[in-house]
């Protein structure tokens, strides 16, 4: 990953409490897994951006270097990576992640 | 594509206490649902817990022989909980 990625996806991630980075975009996802965090987030009814990595192949292979987390989607929130489809569904169903985000959200 | 018995070597190489459960989501050999119960994971929260499963895997993954991979990860303890035992 160069310097220029970095930052910009350093940008992305500070530049949102709740920034998800996925296949498509909220009103159209293009992978399953995208969906079930846009679901989540949407039942949340939180704010939240969307990064689309079908439209950026820099972002989309930097991004997993970034994280150390081989797939998409994947979220954060007040800059720090909670995980991907599995993590959140996990985190939403615990009622775990409307804490997380509410805190977030706060500060 | 890969068996389901090689994802379940690939992840017991990395995590040799690992009870391992695999999953053909499709039949096609390239989508799994793998849960994984290890005493590794103890102490480690769930982004750790899923990197060092995925860090086993990672080949496989890269090279898109596993497209998807859905996971669930359990220390020994939280298994039982889970299970109402």
């Amino acid at each position: 990953m160069t310097p220029e990625v970095k930052e910009r996806i350093d940008s992305l991630v500070q530049g949102s409490k709740v920034m998800v980075f996925m296949k498509g975009n909220k009103l159209m996802p293009q992978c399953g897994f995208s969906n079930n965090v846009v679901q989540i987030l949407n039942a949340l009814g939180v704010p939240y951006e969307t990064f689309d990595v079908l439209e950026d192949y820099e972002i989309r292979q930097g991004i997993k270097e970034y994280s150390n987390w081989p797939t998409i989607p994947q979220v954060y929130i007040n800059g720090e990576f909670i995980g991907g489809s599995d993590i959140l569904i996990e985190l939403y169903q615990k009622g775990e992640l409307q804490q997380v985000v509410e805190v977030a959200l706060a500060s | 594509m890969v068996s389901p018995q090689q994802v379940e070597t690939m992840i017991r190489e990395s995590l040799p206490d690992a009870q391992v459960q695999v999953q053909d989501l499709t039949g096609g050999g390239d989508h799994y649902q793998v849960t994984v119960i290890s005493s590794q994971f103890e102490g480690k929260g769930l982004v750790q817990q899923h990197q060092l499963v995925y860090s086993a895997v990672r080949q496989a993954m890269s090279s898109e022989a596993i497209h998807a991979l859905a996971l669930k990860t359990y220390t020994p303890q939280d298994w039982e909980t889970d299970q109402g035992v």
